[in-house]
C-alpha cells in the first residue's frame, strides 16, 4: 500500500505541471489582461501608465518566459503578487479567505451527509410509500429551487421580517467586544441562512445516491439469505446492507475534498461573505494571472489528493480491492 | 441573471410590503418636523455606507477602483478641492497665484496642519508627493498631468511653486490629488508601504481598522484643521450583492447607498422605507451615449448620424429605463453646470425627418423589403455594448425597435467587458456602441475628443477629427480664465451638436437613500457627501455608541 501511495504522489507532479501549463496558456488567452482594468476607459489615467504596468507584470515578455518564471516561482511554494491593486502576496490573499470557504463548505457538507444519508437509506427501505415520495419531493425542490432567489426570500423573511437572523456578512459591528461565547453564537447566526440554503440544495444528490446504492444492496442475494435465515430486518438493514450500501459513499468523500475550497461565488456574493468563491470569480474578472494560477494549483493539488484519498480509503473498507499486488 | 434578480427581488418585497402595511403604525413621525428646529448639534454616532466592492488600496495614486478612492477621500487632502457648486477652492493650500507666463503656479500652504502621526505638513510632503507620482518605480497611473510639470521648488515651508513646461489650464485640478506623507514614505518602496493597508492623512477621518472584503472603519479627526466632524465614525461596508445590501438597508443596518431607479420609484416607496430614510436625487456625473465608428462609411456623412439621433427616443428611454430619473444629454457635459451649453440644437424624435436626412444621403428602400439600401449596400449595423449593464441592453432593444422604423435594421451584441474592450474599442472593430463617460469636474476634451487621440488604443475610439475642434480644446486647455474656456467649450458643444459624432442620450440621476437621522444633509451640484463634516445626528437619535 505504501509503495503504492508513493508512485501515485510521483505520478502527481507531471500531471500537475501539465494541469498548470494549460491553465496557464488558457488563461493568458483569454482576451483583455490586467492592464486593461487598471485603465478601464478612464481619461484620466495615463499612456505611460499603461507601458509601465505592462513592464511592471512582465507581459512584455512571452508567454513561455512567464511561465517558466512562475513556475520557478512555484517551486519555492511562491505564489507571486496578486496584479490587483493591493499586490498582495497570492498566498496571503488565499490564506485570508480559506478558513471562512473551509468552514462554511465543511460544515454543509457534514449536514449533507448526516440528512442526506439517513434520508436516502429510509427511502429504499420504504420504496415507494408516502415517505419515500415525501422525501424525493423534499429533497428535489431543493435542488430545482434557484439558490439566489431561495437565499433572497430566506434573508427577507428571516433577517427583515422576524428579525431572527443577520442578512448578510460574517460578524456584527459589536462583535469585538462580545464574550467568547457570543463571539461563537455570532458567527453561528450569521451562518445559518447560508449553510442551511446550501444543505438545502445539497440533499438531492447525496440522498438520491444513498437511496439507489441501498436499493442495488437491499436486492442482493445475500440480503435475501439474511431474510431467509430469519434475522431481524433491523439487523439487516443497519449491520449487512449499510456496510455496503455506504461504500461509493466513500468515493464521494473523497472527491468532495476539491470543492472544499472552491466555495461558492453565488453564495459569497449575496451573503456578503469573502470567501474564496469571491476571491476567484473576481480574479478572473480583473486578470489577476497570479491569483487564478494560485488559486487553480491548490485546486488541482486537492482534487488529485482527494483521488488518492478516495482510493485508499476504498481500499481499506473493501478487503476485495487491493493495489500494487497483481494476482492476489 | 442580475436583472432576474432585481425583478424577483421586486416582486416579493412589493407582495410583502403590500401585505404588512397595514398592522404597521409607520406614519411619518412629527418628532422630526419638532426635532429640527429645536436639536442641538451633537458628535457621536456613525455612518454605515454600503459599497459592492472592497477598496484595494489606500495610498490612493496606487488605486484605480471608486471604493478606495471614496474611503481615501475622507483620510486624505488635496491642496485645492471642488466646493459644493463646484468651483476650486483651497484645501491644504490657503491660496495660489498663476504667473504672469501661466506656466508657474505658486500655492501658500495652511499652517497648523498635522498628519494623523501628529508630524507638521509642510511643503515637502507636496514636492514628495510630486517626485514619487512622476517615479517610474511607482505604479500609479495618474502620472500624465505631473509629467508635463518641469520642477517643483520648495520656497519654505508654506510655500511651493510648480513649474510647467507650458501652460496648461487642468494642472489646477490636478492639485486635487491626495498629498501624501514624506515622512512615512521616503526611502521607502511604496508598494511595500504599510500604509497601503494602514493610510496616514491629514483629512477629517482617521484610519481604525480594515477587515477586506468586509468593511473599512474610520474614526473621526480630533485635530481636523476644518473642526472635528461631528459624525464619530464612518464604516465602509462591503456587500457585493446589491439586492442583499438593498435588504440590509431595509434591515437598517446600513445608513447610505446609492439605489437603483427601480429601487428608487418603487421598492422604497412604502411607509416602513419612508419612516427611516429619506431620498435624495440630483444629477449623476455621466452620460450614456450611442458611439458611431467615423471610420466606418456608414457613418461618414453626417446627415445619417442626424438622422440616427432624430430616430432614437431619448425621452422613451428616460422614461422606460430610468423610470424618469435622468435628463436628456446635448454633448459631454452635466447640465446646469458652467460648462454646459444649454442653446445647443437639439433632436427631438422625429422619424420623418430622419428618413428625409438618410434620403438626402441617398439611402432608400428601393427593394421594398423594409431596409434601406445604398447601391448595393444595405443599411445594417450591430450595436455593442457590455455585459452587466441591463440599463444599456435595454436602450439597445429600444433603438433597434426604433431605427428600425427608418429602415435600419440592427443587430444587438452584448459582450464581456475584457472582451468588448480588447477585441472591439482597442481594435476599431465595431460600428456603432452603447457607453458611457464619466463627467470630470476638470471640463478639458483631449483625451476622449482630440484628433491625436484616435490613434493606438487611447479614447477617442469613435475617431473623431475636427480641426477646428482641436483648435478649440487645445486653446481651452492653456486658457486659466473661466470665461473664456467656457467660450470654447460652448462652441465645442455647438459643433457636436450638428455633427453628432454620438448621439448623446442622458446624464441619469443620482439616487440615493440616507438614514433619517442624520441632519445638515444639503444636496447641492456636488452631491451629498461634500460637507459630511457637518453631518450630526441629535443625541437622543444616536444609534451607535462607542466607549473609545
Amino acid at each position: 500500500m505504501l509503495a503504492y501511495i508513493v508512485k501515485r504522489l510521483f505520478g502527481m507532479i507531471p500531471l500537475l505541471v501539465g494541469i498548470t501549463l494549460i491553465s496557464f496558456l488558457v488563461i493568458n488567452l483569454a482576451p483583455g489582461d490586467p492592464v486593461q482594468f487598471l485603465s478601464q476607459m478612464n481619461p484620466k489615467i495615463s499612456e505611460t501608465a499603461r507601458a509601465k504596468f505592462i513592464k511592471l507584470y512582465n507581459l512584455d515578455k512571452p508567454i513561455h518566459v512567464r511561465y517558466w518564471l512562475w513556475l520557478k516561482k512555484l517551486v519555492k511554494l511562491d505564489f507571486g503578487e496578486s496584479f490587483a491593486a493591493d499586490r498582495k502576496p497570492v498566498l496571503e490573499k488565499i490564506k485570508e479567505r480559506l478558513p471562512l470557504t473551509l468552514y462554511l463548505n465543511i460544515t454543509s457538507m457534514m449536514l449533507i451527509f448526516l440528512i442526506a444519508l439517513p434520508l436516502g437509506i429510509l427511502s429504499a427501505y420504504y420504496k415507494d410509500s408516502i415517505f419515500d415520495r415525501g422525501v424525493t419531493i423534499f429533497v428535489f425542490i431543493g435542488f430545482a429551487i434557484p439558490t439566489f432567489w431561495l437565499a433572497l426570500l430566506c434573508m427577507y423573511y428571516f433577517g427583515v421580517i422576524l428579525g431572527w437572523l443577520p442578512i448578510a456578512g460574517l460578524k456584527s459591528y459589536n462583535y469585538e467586544s462580545l464574550s467568547t461565547f457570543g463571539k461563537v453564537v455570532d458567527i453561528v447566526k450569521h451562518t445559518i441562512l447560508p449553510v442551511g440554503i446550501s444543505v438545502f440544495g445539497g440533499l438531492a444528490g447525496l440522498s438520491r445516491f444513498a437511496r439507489n446504492s441501498m436499493l442495488d444492496v437491499l436486492n442482493d442475494e445475500y440480503i435475501e439469505a439474511a431474510r431467509a435465515r430469519g434475522l431481524p430486518e433491523r439487523k439487516i438493514l443497519f449491520k449487512h446492507a449499510l456496510k455496503n450500501a455506504l461504500l461509493p459513499v466513500i468515493t464521494i468523500l473523497g472527491l468532495s475534498i476539491p470543492g472544499l475550497i472552491g466555495g461558492s461565488v453565488i453564495f459569497e456574493s449575496i451573503f456578503g461573505l469573502p470567501g474564496m468563491g469571491q476571491l476567484f470569480y473576481q480574479s478572473v474578472m480583473m486578470r489577476d494571472y497570479p491569483t487564478i494560477m494560485g488559486i487553480l494549483v491548490i485546486g488541482a493539488v486537492l482534487t488529485l489528493i482527494g483521488n488518492l484519498i478516495a482510493d485508499v480509503a476504498y481500499a481499506l473498507a473493501d478487503p476485495r480491492i487491493r493495489y500494487g499486488k497483481k494476482g492476489k | 441573471m442580475r436583472f432576474l434578480k432585481l425583478f424577483i427581488i421586486f416582486f416579493f418585497v412589493i407582495n410583502l410590503f403590500s401585505c404588512s402595511e397595514g398592522d404597521k403604525n409607520n406614519s411619518p413621525s412629527a418628532e422630526y418636523k419638532k426635532d429640527s428646529t429645536v436639536e442641538v448639534k451633537a458628535y457621536g454616532d456613525a455612518l454605515v455606507e454600503g459599497s459592492i466592492g472592497d477598496a484595494s488600496n489606500l495610498i490612493p495614486i496606487l488605486a484605480t477602483d471608486s471604493a478606495s478612492h471614496s474611503v481615501a477621500g475622507l483620510i486624505y487632502n488635496g491642496l485645492l478641492k471642488y466646493d459644493k457648486n463646484l468651483n476650486l477652492v483651497g484645501d491644504l493650500a490657503e491660496k495660489w497665484e498663476v504667473s504672469e507666463n501661466k506656466k508657474i503656479i505658486t500655492f501658500y500652504l495652511r499652517k497648523g496642519v498635522k498628519w494623523h502621526d501628529g508630524a507638521p505638513f509642510t511643503a515637502e510632503d507636496v514636492k514628495f508627493t510630486y517626485k514619487l507620482i512622476v517615479d517610474d518605480k511607482t505604479p500609479t497611473a495618474y502620472d500624465a498631468d505631473f509629467r508635463l510639470i518641469d520642477r517643483v521648488d520648495v520656497v519654505d515651508n508654506y510655500t511651493v511653486k510648480v513649474f510647467y513646461k507650458k501652460a496648461y489650464a487642468p494642472a489646477l485640478s490636478s492639485w486635487t490629488i491626495s498629498i501624501l506623507p514624506s515622512h512615512l514614505l521616503k526611502g521607502v518602496e511604496v508598494t511595500k508601504s504599510p500604509l497601503q493597508r494602514k493610510p496616514v492623512g491629514t483629512g477629517p477621518y482617521k484610519f481604525l481598522e480594515w477587515k477586506s472584503q468586509d468593511h473599512i472603519t474610520l474614526v473621526a479627526n480630533e485635530d481636523y484643521f476644518e473642526g472635528k466632524p461631528y459624525v464619530e465614525r464612518y464604516i465602509f461596508r462591503i456587500i457585493p450583492d446589491t439586492s442583499s445590501m438593498f435588504l440590509e438597508l431595509l434591515n437598517e443596518n446600513i445608513d447610505l447607498m446609492g439605489l437603483s431607479p427601480l429601487q428608487y420609484t418603487k421598492q422604497t416607496e412604502n411607509p416602513r422605507f419612508k419612516k427611516s430614510y429619506k431620498k435624495y436625487k440630483y444629477l449623476a456625473n455621466s452620460y450614456t451615449y450611442i458611439g458611431y465608428n467615423l471610420k466606418n462609411p456608414f457613418f461618414a456623412d453626417k446627415r445619417v448620424r442626424q438622422a440616427l439621433s432624430y430616430a432614437t427616443p431619448k425621452n422613451d428611454i428616460i422614461k422606460g429605463v430610468l423610470f424618469g430619473l435622468g435628463e436628456i444629454a446635448t454633448g459631454p457635459y452635466k447640465p446646469g453646470t458652467i460648462w454646459y451649453n444649454r442653446d445647443v440644437k437639439r433632436y427631438e424624435y422625429d422619424l420623418e425627418k430622419a428618413k428625409e436626412l438618410l434620403k438626402e444621403a441617398g439611402w432608400q428602400d428601393r427593394d421594398g423589403d423594409g431596409i434601406l439600401e445604398k447601391g448595393k449596400k444595405k443599411f445594417k449595423v450591430t450595436i455593442l455594448t457590455n455585459q452587466g449593464n441591463s440599463t444599456r441592453s435595454r436602450i439597445a432593444e429600444i433603438v433597434q425597435q426604433s431605427w428600425k422604423k427608418i429602415g435600419v435594421d440592427v443587430e444587438i451584441r452584448i459582450l464581456e467587458w475584457a472582451t468588448f474592450i480588447s477585441e472591439y474599442i482597442d481594435k476599431r472593430n465595431f460600428q456603432v456602441v452603447i457607453l458611457g463617460w464619466s463627467i470630470p469636474q476638470e471640463p478639458d476634451l483631449y483625451d476622449v475628443w482630440h484628433s491625436s487621440n484616435c490613434r493606438d488604443k487611447k479614447l477617442n475610439f469613435i475617431c473623431y477629427q475636427n480641426k477646428e475642434v482641436d483648435k478649440l480644446i487645445e486653446l481651452a486647455r492653456t486658457e486659466f480664465d473661466t470665461e473664456k474656456r467656457k467660450e470654447y467649450y460652448y462652441k465645442i458643444q455647438e459643433i457636436f451638436a450638428e455633427e453628432q459624432p454620438y448621439t448623446f442620450l442622458y446624464v441619469p440621476d443620482a439616487l440615493i437613500a440616507l438614514h433619517k437621522r442624520f441632519r445638515n444633509v444639503k444636496p447641492a451640484p456636488a452631491g451629498l457627501m461634500y460637507n459630511f463634516i457637518e453631518w450630526y445626528v441629535p443625541k437622543s437619535e444616536q444609534k451607535y455608541h462607542f466607549t473609545q
